[in-house]
């Protein structure tokens, strides 16, 4: 159960998600960069009818001269020609670019991209060549090395600028191909006897059609980009009417005409701009905002503490009293996950925190472990260990408390182990920040500690990285890492969900060996009534943020209170009942 | 390891070989005009035809790349058909100019991008606001116009740097300093634009994974799992993205060089080319590939080093 | 020959991974035979090979040996247009009811697809449609919206709608129950079993779990490293295993009672002692 889920599904089920160009069209900032794009485009259209001289047409009398004079609005340049012609003719030259750069770029790479991609290995293998071949060459260099060959025509090498592109849409629809492909739903679409042209065509082009759309974006940016920066250098005919070319003209004249510099420095800037924001916009538009950085603070309190501490026999290691966990909805209120939960748990217990996905037990756990998200708000309650309040710590303080007092065994044992690291170093490092030993004794420590998890041979894992090791045994090094300095409380979030059931029974005996040595509290959190029923000698059933219902494990079992508890112990599959009817005899067994 | 690196090397010099060949027949087409452009337009068909035999253009091409290729490999680049400079050291020496400025705005690319990335990824706030408008701003303007405000402002009118020109390091290093500054601060602009997103975005993506919550539990240092665990997890796709920001910035030095009159690779690339001096082309085309080949390399063994599962050896 | 599927010494091998390296085998050699109308279960845990199975009966994977027939024709190799024919007899429920549907189509273009493309007109599509909602027990105005509109169980009888529009005679179900919470994993099997009593459908029933697979099956194989070690009745493979592996696989899953488990638990243990004792004087004969 992740958090994204918690806060997002709700939303979702309300209101049906936006389409992409909705959304585009509700974002200033592909609005007007968009506008901006389409009124220069059009201006660039139009531009027969909006002057009245040829782009190369110069005249003595125009040489140099100022804004406003007749019939050269924005003047004429130090060959006499009009400046709003020669910038007009320029917006045609970088539309015309990148159209013949991108179209180039899309046509090859999303063909090869979905063939490459869709098809088996071989295919894959030499279209992925072909592509890094022409992705390891500087681009302008090639263009400058073909120059002999292109004669500097811009439209041919926009053409080879395009191959040169390329590869990058290749890589990006490959990619997004590869992932669905191996989608589900392909596959059902398979089964349903749907042609590989109509899944390409309705399932895959489909979903990888944003990606595309907003590398074109880019691609058109850079490919004018390009050819101005050619023009600049003088690649080319100066008969074709360019902001490079007149922006190189301009460099020379900076002092006498500045402004010669500036219109096509400016009009240049503006387009490239628009098409990088609009490609931003687009792609917030179509995947979604990039999640945010947020200070990772101390939990905020944003209520007093809870009256007076309650009387807490001694033997109580951890009490949880009115918790309340909010995360804020896209609408900026407070939507409250974890709604005043209380938990008591003794020295030595195990606890069960059960429910269904999204009932917050997770949450709560987290919570107790001051790992919450970011996002995340604690709008109440308190949660004390041995009498010591935990809301309210600072970072270093929670620090000396986790993996000493505080230990933690996640669900999926995988992903919490860090892929960089060998087993062994990310062991020594917990040991070491908690127990502060020289590295040698923390070695050796750490050796008897996967031996004692059941780990067959010890140095061997050690030394591994966790992509080396099964699930199982990946589960039995965290285990390892979470006791490794005796906390008092064992905090398990679904530690066997991800295994077999055969692992599952293993590991189970071995947090029960270890919490009747290490004389540690559990706190699991479970959706598995079998797993409760095997270890745990308290009950919590948590529904929709609330507990429902605690106590006795045996008197639950035997005899739920609440209707939520008695309607899921009713739900589960009885050991006894085996499907008795026979198969039915079919109507239709002779075939067509 | 040895042979993982060998197999490497052998694919780049096929690489090399492919792409020179490719170079060379493309080329072929204009052999015509090169003999025309040595002989100026007064000419007789006459001329042509021995200017056409001197050089060898009137055999196969094939021929002639294997010719070429063979004076390679024995240390042999040919000289150029318009200075009769030899092409090996030709290259080499303007390749030294374009490489101390590209290798001087990548190591200060990454300082900044790493430093810049991180930052934005844990505070958040307003330096990540300040670090994405400072990015977004070195990819929207062009890199040509960044350049010639630089220039302008603080050559021409502050008078604190040269303008043009360039000093080697062995003859006046403080010199040598001061005429790359301007160049290397374009190509850091827009280098670091764009490696910063990318480190930004990684570290935010590795800071949300479950490892990082497990690393927390054992009572580890924010500093620990933010510069040790995290930031190797995100340096290999911020590598990737460092390799083909080099190659950029090879084909950026180019007009940088134009700008600022270095004489560099990049300008000799382009004179070559306008003068269609195919063996100095080909010479350049040869070094560029083994360049790019070696920084490819490069890459993959920092990669297989940083993450375990890349390790192919 | 009675049976609708017969899978006879299927073999399948994944190619190894990196250069030159060597395939790995995954299955080697099950048969099995499914009846009409019958469930057949088939159990094990991951990395079994179970799955495969499956998608080498819907020809997602190539096998590398062995037949699978259907209604005596053997379809091991067929063209993708023979392929795409089966459709109408064969269908498929996936395990992930949240990868398994296409995000961007609404659920009555999710299940008409299929049937247009099988040259039904859009008319009596629609109109099939709505009685399938009607079947897995959806709303009708289902029709018009996205999968992510709806719970994982809902979407999961989506899945199941798009399996039956077409009237197979065999659904290949894997793992169908479990990404489904508790209360709506009972639900969702007694669908299955209802479907099955009303249409005489076939399922091949892919579970790790003994207990689904004991809900809704008629007989049970249980795989094991790519392997069938025991077929049986339901109740015979459920209740009293010959095989020392189903036998653990039995005992190790706990009961939802903690006095039954803890009789469970000391009786696993009983069991691994003994085994660890045979594989000891194995051993020993061995040595």
């Amino acid at each position: 159960m992740s958090v994204e889920e918690l806060i997002v599904e709700p939303a979702q089920k309300a209101a049906p998600r936006k389409s992409p160009w909705r959304k585009l069209l509700e974002d200033p900032q592909a609005v007007v960069t968009a506008s901006l794009l389409l009124v220069i485009a059009i201006l660039g259209i139009l531009t027969p009818l909006l002057t009245q001289h040829g782009p190369n047409e110069a005249s003595l009398d125009a040489i140099n001269a100022p804004m406003g004079s007749p019939g050269y609005p924005l003047g004429g340049d130090q060959n006499g020609q009009d400046i709003l012609t020669r910038l007009l003719h320029s917006i045609n030259t970088s539309m015309i670019s990148g159209l013949i750069g991108t179209s180039v770029a899309l046509a090859i790479g999303v063909t090869f991209g979905l063939i490459g991609g869709y098809y088996g290995r071989k295919l894959q293998g030499a279209t992925e060549w072909v592509f890094s071949l022409i992705m390891t060459f500087p681009g302008i260099l090639l263009l400058i090395i073909l120059m002999p060959l292109t004669k500097g025509d811009y439209r041919s090498t926009m053409l080879i600028y395009g191959v040169l592109l390329s590869p990058g849409i290749y890589r990006i629809v490959r990619n997004q191909v590869v992932g669905v492909k191996n989608e589900l739903f392909v596959d059902a679409a398979k089964v349903s006897g749907l042609s590989d042209l109509r899944i390409l065509a309705r399932h895959v082009l489909f979903v990888v059609r944003g990606p595309i759309i907003i590398a074109a974006a880019f691609l058109g940016g850079s490919a004018i980009g390009l050819q101005s920066g050619l023009a600049f250098l003088g690649v080319g005919s100066n008969t074709i009417p360019s902001f490079g070319a007149m922006i190189a003209d301009g460099f020379l004249n900076l002092y006498e005409e500045p402004t010669q510099f500036l219109w096509p420095s400016m009009l240049l800037g503006v387009i490239t701009a628009s098409m990088v924001l609009l490609g931003n916009a687009l792609r917030d538009a179509f995947e979604g905002v990039r999640p945010k950085p947020v200070k990772r603070s101390v939990v905020k309190k944003q209520a007093a503490q809870t009256g007076a501490r309650e009387a807490t026999g001694p033997e109580v290691l951890l009490s949880v009293r009115d918790l309340a966990i909010a995360y804020r909805t896209p609408s900026g209120e407070l939507k409250e996950v974890v709604k005043g939960v209380n938990l008591t748990l003794d020295g030595g217990h195990t606890l069960g925190l059960v429910g269904e996905s999204g009932s917050g037990k997770t949450q709560t756990a987290f919570a107790i472990l001051g790992v919450l998200p970011p996002e995340a708000v604690i709008t109440r309650g308190s949660i004390t260990l041995n009498g010591r309040e935990l809301l309210g710590l600072s970072e270093r303080e929670l620090r000396d408390l986790r993996g000493r007092s505080i230990a933690y065994i996640p669900q999926e044992p995988m992903s919490n182990l860090d892929p960089s690291f060998s087993v062994g170093d990310q062991l020594i490092e917990g040991i070491r920040a908690s127990a502060g030993m020289p590295a040698k004794e923390a070695k050796e420590r750490v050796l008897a500690l996967l031996k004692r998890v059941g780990i067959q041979d010890p140095q061997r894992t050690f030394n591994s990285y966790p992509h080396q090791i099964s699930g199982g045994m990946a589960q039995r090094v965290l285990i390892a890492g979470a006791v490794a300095s005796r906390p008092k409380l064992l905090i398990a979030d679904e530690p066997t969900t991800a295994l077999d059931v055969t692992v599952q029974a293993e590991i189970l005996d071995l947090l029960r060996d270890l919490q009747a040595e290490l004389n540690m509290a559990v706190l699991l959190v479970t959706h598995n009534f079998g797993v409760v029923a095997d270890i745990c000698d308290r009950i919590a059933v948590m529904q929709d943020g609330e507990i429902v219902e605690s106590g006795k494990a045996l008197d639950i079992f035997a005899a739920p209170d609440h209707p939520y508890t008695a309607m899921l112990l009713n739900s589960i599959l009885d050991e006894y009942t085996v499907r008795s009817d026979a198969p039915m005899a079919t109507h239709n067994t002779a075939g067509k | 390891m040895i042979p993982y690196i060998l197999r490497r090397f052998g694919a780049g010099i096929l690489l090399a070989l492919l792409v020179t060949l490719i170079t060379f027949t493309l080329l072929s087409f204009s052999f015509d005009a090169v003999v025309r452009a040595r002989l100026g337009s007064a000419t007789t068909p006459e001329a042509v035809a021995a200017m056409t035999a001197t050089l060898g253009f009137d055999r196969p091409v094939l021929v002639q790349y294997f010719d070429w290729l063979g004076g390679v490999l024995r240390g042999d680049f040919g000289t150029s058909l318009f200075t009769s400079e030899p092409v090996g050291p030709a290259v080499a020496s303007r390749l030294a100019v374009t490489l101390s400025v590209v290798l001087v705005a990548l190591v200060i690319t990454v300082i900044i991008s790493v430093a810049l990335g991180v930052v934005a990824a844990t505070r958040g706030g307003v330096v990540d606001r300040l670090a994405q408008a400072a990015s977004l701003f070195g990819y929207v303007v062009p890199g040509l116009l960044i350049a010639i405000v630089l220039v302008v402002v603080f050559a021409i009118n502050l008078r604190l740097l040269p303008a043009t020109g360039y000093t080697p390091f062995n003859v006046n290093p403080s010199k040598w300093a001061a005429t790359i500054t301007i160049p290397v601060i374009v190509l850091v602009i827009a280098g670091a634009a764009n490696i910063t997103a990318q480190v930004r975005g990684t570290m935010i993506d590795e800071l949300r994974k479950d490892y990082v919550r497990t690393l927390r539990t054992r009572g580890i240092s924010t500093r620990s799992i933010v510069l040790k665990h995290a930031l190797r997890n995100a340096a290999g796709p911020a590598l990737t993205v460092l390799s083909f920001e080099f190659i950029t910035m090879l084909g950026g030095a180019l007009i940088i060089e134009k700008v600022f009159a270095l004489p560099g690779f990049g300008t000799f690339a382009f004179n070559s080319s306008l003068q269609g001096d195919i063996t100095v082309i080909m010479g350049i085309t040869l070094f560029s590939v083994l360049l790019v080949v070696s920084i490819n390399l490069l890459v993959d063994l920092v990669n297989g080093w940083l993450n375990p599962k890349a390790r192919i050896f | 020959m009675s049976a609708l599927l017969n899978v006879d010494a299927l073999r399948v091998a994944y190619p190894g991974r990196g250069f030159r390296a060597k395939p790995h085998e995954v299955l080697h050699g099950v048969s099995l035979a499914i009846a009409e109308g019958e469930t057949l279960g088939v159990v094990g845990e991951s990395g079994s090979g179970k799955t495969t199975i499956g998608r080498a009966v819907l020809g997602l994977v190539k096998p590398s040996g062995g037949r699978v027939l259907f209604r005596d024709k053997d379809i091991t190799h067929v063209t993708p247009k023979q392929r795409r024919e089966l459709a109408k007899d064969i269908q498929v429920v996936f395990q992930d009811p949240y990868t398994s549907l296409n995000p961007s189509m609404t659920v009555g273009d999710i299940l008409s697809e299929p049937l247009v493309v099988q040259g039904q007109s859009d008319k009596d599509a629609r109109a099939r449609v709505g009685m399938l909602l009607d079947q897995v027990g959806l709303p009708a105005d289902a029709i018009e919206r996205l999968p992510r509109e709806f719970s994982g169980g809902q979407r999961q009888r989506v899945a199941i709608a798009r399996a039956l529009a077409p009237k197979p005679k065999l659904i290949v179900c894997d793992e169908p129950v479990s990404a489904l919470d508790l209360s709506t994993q009972a639900r969702v099997l007694d669908l299955f079993v209802d479907i099955q009593r009303q249409t005489g459908v076939a399922y091949l029933f892919v579970s790790h779990d003994l207990t689904v697979v004991r809900h809704v099956s008629h007989r049970v194989s249980v795989v094991y490293k790519g392997d069938i070690v025991e077929t049986g009745s339901a109740e015979q493979v459920t209740s009293e295993p010959e095989h020392p592996y189903t036998q653990r696989l039995l005992l190790a899953a706990p009961i939802a009672d903690p006095l039954e488990q803890e009789k469970r638990r000391a009786e696993r243990h009983r069991l691994m002692e003994r085994h660890r004792e045979q594989d000891l004087q194995a051993g020993a004969v061995r040595a």
